[in-house]
């Protein structure tokens, strides 16, 4: 019934062990880098984009490609868009000169 | 190559960890969100590499247009559209989980394109991870962008309500489990699957329909959050954990996020999930605070009011959503210098809730070149606005109303606000009366030590500017 070996207990792991470090990384950071951490994070939430692309370069075209590509697409806006407007917003942060 | 690929991916996961960890200081922060890209890059790099993938035409038709439109949205959208700018990007994040588990069930299933009844086996985890990218992932999406429409204006920002609201949601979202639980019995049923993502995504414009626009800044975190672990949701359909990493670190950061905003509303997440802060009920007590709250406004003009900041030595600026409406962040920043040419001590005081996401006026004022160490966020302001001059609240209302502190019945009772009523004098700009996203009547402005200076925040502070420097 189940994936025969335990992988999926070592990926309940993983996530489990993440979700830790993200939260002790995560309360460090600055209420004045709020901003700047979600369009950042934001952009690393685009790594959808290891999926879509497994889905869009499948050798028969069916309709996974189809879909494979929109992802493609709305990843590819998310990473790109979201680490260009982080860098924007993060060039404007100076201390007093 | 599969070990090369994997050790790749545990590479990056290390890039996103440190690009998340120099985040934490303004200093390194810029050098932290180039490790983030260096790892995504090498996440995308390696991929092409997999075995599974053998074309690439549309791959890279696909990257062509994605990477010109986030550059174009990046580069074009202005900093007070930012909020939108995140909620849209939040959106795709999620949609793009919602294609992939998609695509991964009909790569699986030998049914398509036609439900042939043949049975297939699916494995009872990898289906939950795949219903649930769908569900979490569509209404990540449509979530997004109805967020995006009502701060972009397009969607009414009002809270709006429909009939049946909770009992709706709650049986759609049981609709959802039922027919899930029915595709993992029979995987074969590609119908119950685009059921699935069709509830989810209706699910989506269905929760975020209710909050209204000053509850923006939970529905953000929290939809940053969802885009995470939707991403995460993903790499249990695909077994692959880096995606469980990525999506877990972001996960983490939308709830932390979601719960200083909830935190700075005193304001359970359910309460705003649930939706209707500005409900029926609480309007009538707004107008019995209307008829209690006794006294007279004080208005102030821009040559008297020049007098008494010049005769400050202290002054804390409050900013709010007012100030990012008029776009008032530079004609604050010249306030600012020309004070500071006078010999007065600056400062800027940062409601976590302030604004319509986190750090939505520290973006701001740092666009217009206020150093980031002027800015304080509420705890370790607040004690000094007793030994302050002038406190100059700009577009801000809820969050320095006192009736936060003392008048039980009313909404945003309990909310820890900004003590600007403690300073010697509070003058507050704003462009008429009308009270604030609560709908409640603000005693701050009809305090002994409170002056109003009306206008459009841009103008009415550049005049200021400009009779101070003329005295």
């Amino acid at each position: 019934m189940f994936m025969e070996d335990l992988t999926f207990l070592m990926h309940i792991y993983v996530f489990v062990l993440a979700i830790f470090v993200g939260f002790e990384l995560i309360t460090k950071v600055p209420p004045t880098l709020h901003t700047p951490l979600m369009s950042g994070s934001n952009a690393i939430s685009g790594i959808t984009i290891v999926g879509a692309l497994l889905s869009a370069g499948l050798e028969q075209f069916t309709i996974s490609t189809i879909l494979g590509l929109v992802a493609v697409i709305f990843a590819m806006i998310n990473v790109v868009g979201g680490f260009l407007v982080t860098d924007r917003m993060l060039k404007m942060f100076k201390k007093k000169e | 190559m599969r070990i090369v690929i994997e050790i790749t991916y545990l590479v990056s996961s290390v890039f996103f960890i440190f690009g998340i960890k120099y985040l934490g200081s303004p200093k390194t922060a810029r050098k932290g969100n180039l490790f983030s890209s260096i790892g995504m890059f090498m996440a995308i790099v390696i991929t092409l590499f997999d075995q599974h993938v053998l074309t690439f035409e549309w791959i890279i038709i696909g990257i062509l247009i994605g990477s010109l439109a986030g550059v174009i949205l990046a580069l074009k959208i202005p900093m007070t559209g930012m909020p939108q700018m995140v909620g849209m990007l939040n959106g795709f994040g999620g949609g793009a989980s919602t294609l992939v588990a998609l695509a991964e069930y009909y790569r699986i299933n030998p049914n398509y394109p036609l439900d042939r009844g043949l049975v297939f086996n699916l494995p009872v985890d990898q289906g939950i991870a795949i219903i649930m990218s769908l569900l979490i992932g569509g209404v990540t999406f449509t979530g997004s962008m109805i967020a995006f429409g009502k701060l972009q204006g397009i969607v009414s920002g009002k809270v709006i309500k429909y009939p049946l609201q909770h009992p709706l949601n709650l049986v759609l979202l049981l609709a959802v489990m039922t027919a899930g639980t029915y595709v993992l019995i029979n995987p074969g049923l590609i119908s119950l699957v685009l059921i699935i993502t069709f509830v989810s995504l209706l699910l989506g414009v269905l929760l975020v329909l209710p909050i209204g626009g000053a509850d923006m800044p939970v529905a953000i975190s929290l939809l940053n959050s969802y885009s995470g672990i939707a991403g995460s949701a993903t790499g249990f359909v695909l077994g692959n954990n880096e995606l469980i990493i990525a999506g877990a670190l972001v996960g983490a950061s939308g709830i932390i996020l979601t719960l200083i905003m909830c935190r700075g509303m005193n304001r359970s997440l359910m309460n705003v999930v649930l939706g209707g802060w500005a409900s029926a009920g609480t309007a009538s007590t707004a107008a019995g605070d209307i008829t209690s709250i006794k006294g007279d406004v004080k208005s102030v003009d821009a040559e008297e009011l020049a007098m008494i900041f010049d005769a400050a030595s202290s002054v804390i600026i409050v900013p709010g959503y007012g100030m990012a409406v008029a776009q008032a962040q530079h004609a604050i920043r010249d306030l600012t210098s020309t004070l500071e040419k006078k010999g007065i001590k600056v400062r800027f005081a940062i409601h976590p809730v302030a604004g319509r996401m986190p750090g939505h006026m520290n973006v701001l004022l740092a666009e217009a070149n206020v150093p980031y160490d002027k800015l304080f966020a509420l705890e370790d302001i607040n004690d000094d606005f007793q030994n302050t001059d002038v406190a100059f609240v700009v577009g801000a209302n809820d969050v320095v109303n006192p009736a936060a502190r003392h008048d039980q019945s009313s909404p945003i009772y309990g909310m820890p606000i900004l003590n600007a009523d403690y300073a010697k004098t509070v003058v507050i700009n704003k462009r008429s009366m009308n009270p604030g996203y609560a709908g409640i009547e603000n005693e701050l402005f009809f305090g002994q030590n409170s002056l109003m200076y009306f206008g459009d925040a841009k103008d009415a502070i550049t005049k200021l500017t400009n009779e101070i420097k003329a005295l």
